[in-house]
This record gives C-alpha cells, sequence and structure tokens, in this order.
C-alpha cells in the first residue's frame, strides 16, 4: 500500500511543482515505484516540470469522468522507469474533480505503487483540499519570507481539519520544506533564519533547499532538479528529503554550491 | 547606509519574525472556522455565558503546538469583579 504525500504551501510560486518533480524522482531513483499527481486542474504545470508536456494525451479528469482507464493517463517518465506523472487537465470547469472521483483514482493508485505525490494548486480553495484529502505526510513548502509563513500556517490549520485523516480523529504527519533559502542572508539578518520559521510554526523540518541557479536551469529542460545535477546542492538537498521520507536518519545540514572558482582552479592544478 | 548604521543594525529579520508573532497568534483565534480551536471556543463560551455576561471576543484559545507537547492556552475575560455569590445563583 502506498504513502499518499501532499505537496502544499497555501501560497503560490514557493516551489510546490518543484518540490513534487523533485522529491518523486529522488524516491524513484532508490528504485521505488512513484506516481506524482497534478491537481492543479485549469493550470497544470507538473507535466512542464517533468519534461512530459509533449506526451500528455488524457488526463485526471478523463480518468474521473470515464473518458480514459487509469493506465492510459498515466505517463512514464524518459528517465526512471518506476516514476510516473498524473497530469492535471486544462479544463477551466473547476468543479471537474469530485470527491468520489478523487477517491476512486487515489485508491487505484495506492494499489500499485509505494509513494502517490499530490501536487496541491495555490489558495486554500477546492483543489487544495482535494489534493491534501488523502494525505498521510504534508509537506508544507514554505520560503524564508512573512507571506508564505503566513500562509503555511494558515494550510497547516486547514490540514487539522479538513483532510480524511482529520474526520478520523487523527493527524496529518506535517514537514516542513524550506525552499530558496539564502543562509549568507540569514546570517546578516536579512532574513528569516530557519530557526525562526521553525519556531513560529512548530513543524518538523523535512529540508533546507538552497535559493540555486540549477532549479531554473533544470525547469528550463524540463528535468527535475534532483536529477538534473545530481550533484547540485539542490539536488541534495532533495535527495536528502526523499531519504528522510523514508525513514533514514539523514543529518540536517545545508548543501552548499560546490565547484566554485577557487575549487575549479586547485582542481586543474591538480 | 551609514557605516554606522552598517556596522549597529540588526537587519531586518527580527522585524519580520516579530511581525509574524503577533499576527499568527491572532489569526489562530480568529481564522479556521470550524477547526477544533473555534469549536474549543464556541463550546467554552456557551458554559461560561450560563453564570457569567461573557461576550464572543472576551473568550480566547490559543494552541502552541509543539512536541512532545503542545498548550493549550484559555483565557477567558470578565468585565469588573465577579460576585461569586451572584454569579453562583444565576
Amino acid at each position: 500500500m502506498a504513502k499518499i504525500i501532499t505537496v502544499t504551501s497555501g501560497k503560490g510560486g514557493v516551489g510546490k511543482t518543484t518540490t513534487t518533480a523533485a522529491i518523486g524522482a529522488a524516491l524513484a531513483r532508490t528504485g521505488d515505484k512513484v506516481v506524482v499527481v497534478d491537481f492543479d486542474v485549469g493550470l497544470r504545470n507538473l507535466d512542464l516540470i517533468m519534461g512530459a508536456e509533449r506526451r500528455v494525451v488524457y488526463d485526471f479528469v478523463n480518468v474521473i469522468q470515464g473518458d480514459a482507464r487509469l493506465p492510459q493517463a498515466l505517463i512514464k517518465d524518459k528517465r526512471l522507469d518506476s516514476l510516473f506523472l498524473l497530469p492535471a487537465s486544462q479544463t477551466r470547469d473547476k468543479d471537474a474533480l469530485t470527491e468520489e472521483g478523487v477517491d476512486r483514482v487515489i485508491g487505484l493508485l495506492a494499489q500499485h505503487f509505494d509513494w502517490v505525490i499530490c501536487d496541491s494548486p495555490a489558495g486554500i480553495e477546492r483543489g487544495a483540499t482535494l489534493a491534501m484529502r488523502h494525505a498521510e505526510i504534508a509537506i508544507v513548502v514554505t520560503n524564508p519570507e512573512v507571506s508564505s509563513v503566513r500562509d503555511s500556517d494558515r494550510i497547516v490549520g486547514i490540514l487539522d481539519a479538513k483532510t480524511l485523516k482529520a474526520e478520523r480523529g487523527e493527524t496529518v504527519d506535517k514537514r516542513l520544506l524550506l525552499t530558496r533559502y539564502d543562509p549568507v542572508r540569514a546570517a546578516r539578518g536579512d532574513m528569516l533564519k530557519t530557526e525562526d520559521v521553525l519556531e513560529i510554526l512548530s513543524l518538523p523540518l523535512l529540508g533546507i533547499v538552497p535559493e540555486s541557479a540549477d532549479v531554473l536551469k533544470a525547469s528550463n529542460m524540463g528535468v527535475p532538479v534532483s536529477i538534473h545535477e545530481p550533484n547540485s546542492a539542490p539536488a541534495r538537498a532533495y535527495q536528502d528529503a526523499a531519504l528522510r521520507l523514508k525513514g533514514e536518519n539523514i543529518a540536517m545540514e545545508l548543501p552548499r554550491q560546490r565547484g566554485g572558482l577557487f575549487s575549479k582552479l586547485l582542481r586543474r592544478a591538480a | 547606509m551609514t557605516l554606522w548604521k552598517r556596522l549597529f543594525s540588526s537587519g531586518s529579520a527580527p522585524q519580520a519574525r516579530e511581525r509574524l508573532q503577533i499576527l499568527l497568534s491572532h489569526e489562530r483565534q480568529v481564522l479556521g472556522g470550524d477547526d477544533l480551536l473555534s469549536r474549543l471556543r464556541e463550546d467554552i463560551l456557551a458554559v461560561v455565558a450560563k453564570h457569567v455576561p461573557c461576550g464572543q471576543d472576551n473568550v480566547k484559545v490559543r494552541l502552541e503546538r509543539g512536541t512532545p507537547m503542545s498548550i493549550l492556552e484559555i483565557e477567558v475575560e470578565v468585565r469588573g469583579d465577579i460576585d461569586l455569590a451572584i454569579s453562583r445563583a444565576a
């Protein structure tokens, strides 16, 4: 039976889709069977970040409405055999996703995969609450910035109220993923520190992803950042986060950008 | 920025932190609608209001989430000095 993860944040643009693709690919790289599911009906983008935009034939809504079977809509990743994508539809009908439809599809996916990762749309409307409905683990993606922290706090409240787990009187396992973190600015006092965000939100930390040009490079190429340049700082941060999800005890350190000018010169001299 | 300011200012992050702490402690009370805290607040208000005059805004329920323990803080403001004998009879 699969573990169901929802990647959420409330605020848009903080890195939910990047995180879904990166964690999905990092887990698949360890050999696990992973499906990433785009819940952003009308504004799908996970297909683009995964580099599968030209291979979308059927989508989540087609499956719910019975126009396609689930295996027809699943897109297998070109690089990793055990990674699949269920794309969202581009329909403008926001009610195309129904509770019953989502329950059925997630139930089917959970039988065949080790991990089902739901990429939530921004906001706190229907799409977001449907994406978190089945979550056992919620990755709350947060930037060290006031509006993102505020929205994350709001989302935590909703995770405690509107999920199936909450309805059963249980709690969703919520983990904080701090993204776009700049240790130099934090040390200078111009950016909230990891400890500040942790203290304010009181969530266990899943990982810290440093601000890095590699994230944009990977999305330009349509490759999850965790496998694009596997040794880059954000790639290692996502790989570590994936291993922590698998229960491994990985020390929390901020991956640093390797290969500055100085070390390049040294390597060349050696 | 002058050299003096540059050397002695502690940056803008402490302000962000303080503003967030104040804002969120307020929002956690007010928002949420049908979550645990609002339900608790309504139930507590109903019980207290049976015995002493107490308004919607006088009951504050705060939850500080943490591991291994969370703290549930309940504060009820009552106007003036409560006369215990009268309150009991009411």
